[in-house]
């Protein structure tokens, strides 16, 4: 196009004869270096492809001079790990769990392993500090439905709570005394006000009185004749300050109501048994354990002699 | 006047059909739809009726020439305007989503302001809506001034704009009430991609019958990415959204694909709208404004041709890497990262012609905050297309992918890049289409400029921070050979990076409210803001040297 050579004055650089609403352009070679690097970024790429699984073929793709593939490498990942914990794992598998306290290291291992375990499968419901919240019960307290202590902890996280199709899970059935007319509703708000006073929450009164006889009646068989409860049940003990629920009137009155079926899945079917045990020993240790373990960390453990 | 009832006809006909789908819609979102697109139809049939220009009628008649100015702009006056409006509600949305994510309950309890509601609501928003604008808007300014052809067929590019605006509001709301295919940046059902379709197609025959009525023998280089970006975002949004409807009266549908396959279509799709749409597109908005604002020539004329070559032949291959690590197999995901690779200096080929274009006109980066503005929108484009490929790379990608840091990348490209080239064209659009002395303020584009950069940079600066944490708590394992930290540890550690992400939000948005004033008052004619004038630093040319020699 250009006959005559346009200079840049600014640049000293050809123009291209065209001209666009007043653009023009440069006939500047292309940069050295970018060329470069854009050649190397190819070559790279080739080798890669020669290195990696690459090139689609008809009916498999290349597999790469190095052998690597993605499901490899995490088996290799995995196996490498699996081999770091397998012989305190298989250690843990063969104690019995009465028999964990008396080994600190053992106990110690099972401790932080159950920590793990803990984060992936337990923290939905019972919380990241297992502080539980309404309806999932809190493990850092000394409260427990089901017992506390070591072997009690581990059968209730092996067989679950209330799994309809489990022989072996914990079950307790508090009937629904509204719903299924077993109380007549003012009935019910007598046994309530009998609750809030033994939990000492209410001072006594007239309908608190009429409650303790429905309760002798009706609620004693399970909660005990003080309403301490009884593990052997599950039946929470409805004395102290501790509501898996709430304690407040409208929050009692449905539960005596409806009555609650909460429930915990059986991990003995997910888990093997020592990542079972692992956790039992961890929620052990939070604070509430029972039964006189001795465990390495006191910190940790610092009520286990309880 | 056959025309006039044709086209009222057509329309009120069209508001029947829409009302009757919308009386025997199966869910209440395609009745919603039905119903918008019902009251559309018929407004437009009212509109026909009552503004019919009988004087143009009888003109016509009597075969009088049209009255043509040179360029038709009246299409991209509307574009810019809203441009600027979908910027603001598209930044709105992103800042009120951060903060949900710092404080959940910002959620509101309510499943229409829920963040999964929210978030494509977000990013349809600030990349269709904005985005969308300013390309059709621009594009269309460019091919008339770079072609000297008045726009093909105005009547045709009306309906292209006003089609695209009914294309986002159903997709904005369809968003809201769950219409959604669950494909992400392709959320809108089935009978909203049909309208889009008919949309783009419009789109394609205003641009192309432009470029083919030129009168300059060669086409413009932003004329080549602009053509390659409709084109190719009609190819992605057919092939992506074949889907089978449901019912044709409910607005669910299903993908054609199943499985893996449907995911490396969707990442071949999502990949390219930001290789097409958000590059591609964009590159050719930088190659006219910014040496129109320069006025500098371009830097390299080979350049810009081996780089749109090399950039349109590799990017359609790399959305496997979206998909390291899946169940995708591996040799594809091999061909994602290499050709990313490859992308690197393609992409940077963009960045070397924008910024040499300068060559000659450094001093302006002191004098325009006009220039400065691309000047970053380069900077940030370089950055993140660097960035891009980087994290293409398996081994980063399995520290990076899901994590913050990807949110991080596409800021850095989307605000710094997409954001900030847009925001400069309009301020050189604005004055020049309503035929203004200059904006209305320069000290105010200068205001935008610093907001909106310390707005990215804190928000790339918190994501990168964010993203990196994330990667190393999630894998991090202790010496006794058990992963450290649960899920949650890693979301409550994310808290104060949120927080710095929604404070660059926040200055990102308040620099584009400066900019809607800006605009606003120079559109509205107000006379020009007295202040202090922000070059007063005398332009020497002979102190300007260029970096290149100059021959003796």
């Amino acid at each position: 196009m250009a006959d005559e050579k346009h200079i840049d004055p600014a640049t000293g650089t050809e123009l291209k004869g065209h001209e666009w609403d007043g653009i023009r352009e440069l006939d500047t070679p292309l940069p050295r270096w970018w060329l470069w690097t854009f050649y190397a970024t190819i070559l790279f790429a080739i080798a890669y492809t020669i290195a990696y699984p690459a090139w689609p073929m008809i009916h498999s793709a290349t597999q790469g001079m190095l052998g690597w593939s993605s499901r490899g490498a995490l088996d290799k990942e995995l196996t490498t790990r699996e081999a770091q914990v397998a012989p305190i794992r298989k250690a843990i598998a063969e104690t019995l769990i009465e028999a964990l306290p008396g080994q600190p290291q053992l106990m110690q291992a099972a401790v932080e392993g159950g920590r793990a375990a803990f984060r992936v499968h337990c923290v939905q419901c019972h919380g990241s500090g297992a502080a539980g919240s309404k309806g999932y019960p809190n493990l850092n307290d000394d409260d427990w439905l089901w017992g506390g202590n070591l072997a009690t902890i581990e059968k209730t996280i092996f067989d679950g709570v209330r799994n309809p199709d489990h022989a072996a899970t914990r079950m307790s059935q508090m009937p629904a005394f509204g719903r299924d007319q077993l109380l007549t509703e003012p009935q019910v708000d007598d046994v309530v006000a009998y609750v809030r006073t033994i939990s000492r929450q209410d001072r006594p009164g007239a309908a608190a009185q009429r409650g303790a006889r429905l309760f002798a009646d009706n609620c004693a068989v399970c909660h005990g004749p003080t309403g301490h409860g009884s593990r052997e049940l599950g039946a929470p003990n409805l004395t102290d300050g501790i509501w898996l629920y709430g304690g407040d009137p409208d929050t009692i009155r449905e539960t005596v109501w409806n009555s609650r079926q909460g429930v915990m899945p059986r991990w003995g079917d997910k888990l093997d048994s020592a990542t079972v045990r692992m956790l039992a020993a961890y929620v052990h240790s939070l604070g509430g354990g029972e039964a006189a373990p001795v465990v390495a960390t006191a910190e940790e453990v610092r009520d286990g002699g309880k | 006047m056959d025309r006039l009832v044709m086209r009222t006809g057509g329309w009120f006909a069209l508001a029947l059909l829409a009302f009757a789908a919308m009386l025997a819609a199966r869910d209440s979102g395609f009745s919603v739809h039905m119903g918008i697109v019902s009251a559309v139809a018929l407004g437009l049939a009212i509109y026909g009726v009552r503004t019919a220009d009988y004087t143009a009628f009888a003109r016509g008649l009597v075969r009088m020439p049209p009255d043509r100015g040179r360029y038709y702009d009246d299409v991209i006056r509307w574009g810019v305007i809203a441009t600027v409006f979908w910027g603001l509600a598209g930044f709105l949305a992103g800042l009120y989503i951060a903060l949900q994510l710092a404080f959940p309950a910002l959620n509101l309890g309510l499943e229409y302001t829920s963040f999964g509601r929210l978030r494509p609501l977000h990013t349809s928003a600030v990349i269709f809506a904005f985005g969308g604008n300013a390309l059709i808007a621009t594009s269309f300014y460019v091919v008339q001034r770079t072609c000297r052809a008045r726009l093909f067929f105005p009547a045709l590019a009306n309906f292209v704009f006003w089609g695209y605006q009914l294309f986002i509001v159903l997709a904005a709301t369809g968003y809201l009430m769950g219409v959604t295919e669950g494909r992400e940046y392709a959320e809108p059902e089935w009978y909203v991609d049909l309208w889009l379709t008919i949309v783009w197609v419009a789109y394609l025959v205003v641009f192309g019958g432009t470029i083919l009525k030129r009168s300059e023998p060669h086409i413009y280089v932003a004329n080549w990415f602009y053509l390659s970006f409709i084109l190719t975002i009609a190819m992605l949004h057919i092939v992506n959204n074949l889907t089978v409807p449901v019912s044709f009266l409910g607005s669910k549908s299903y993908s054609a694909f199943a499985g893996v396959q449907d995911a490396l279509t969707q990442w071949w799709y999502g990949h390219n709208a930001v290789g097409f749409f958000l590059t591609a597109g964009f590159l050719a908005m930088m190659y006219y404004f910014v040496p129109k604002q320069a006025e500098r020539p371009v830097y390299s004329y080979r350049l810009s041709i081996i780089h749109f070559w090399s950039l349109i032949f590799l990017y359609i291959w790399a959305g496997p890497h979206h998909l390291h690590y899946t169940a995708l197999p591996d040799w594809a995901q091999t061909l994602g990262m290499v050709f990313s690779i490859m992308l690197w200096m393609p992409s940077w080929g963009g960045m070397i012609n924008g910024l040499m274009t300068l060559n000659g006109a450094w001093d302006k980066i002191r004098t325009d905050p006009i220039i400065r503005m691309m000047v970053m929108a380069l900077a940030f484009y370089g950055m993140s297309t660097f960035e891009g490929p980087m994290m293409s790379v398996k081994a980063v990608n399995s520290l990076s992918h899901y994590t913050d840091w990807t949110i991080g990348h596409v800021h850095s490209g989307a605000l710094g890049w997409n954001g900030m080239i847009t925001f400069a064209s309009l301020y050189y659009l604005a004055p020049r289409l309503w035929k203004r002395e200059r904006l209305y303020s320069l000290r105010l584009v200068n205001w935008h400029f610093w907001l909106a950069t310390v707005g990215i940079v804190l928000y790339a600066a918190s994501m990168w921070v964010a993203g990196i944490m994330q990667g190393l708590m999630w894998r991090e394992y202790g010496s006794d050979g058990y992963l450290v930290y649960a899920f949650s540890e890693v979301v409550s550690a994310m808290l104060p990076m949120y927080l710095i992400r929604a404070a660059g939000g926040l200055l990102y948005l308040s620099g584009a409210i400066i900019m809607a004033w800006n605009i606003g008052r120079t559109i509205a004619g107000s006379p020009l803001r007295v202040e202090k004038p922000m070059h007063d630093a005398a332009y020497d040319p002979a102190v300007d040297k260029p970096l290149i020699a100059q021959p003796v």
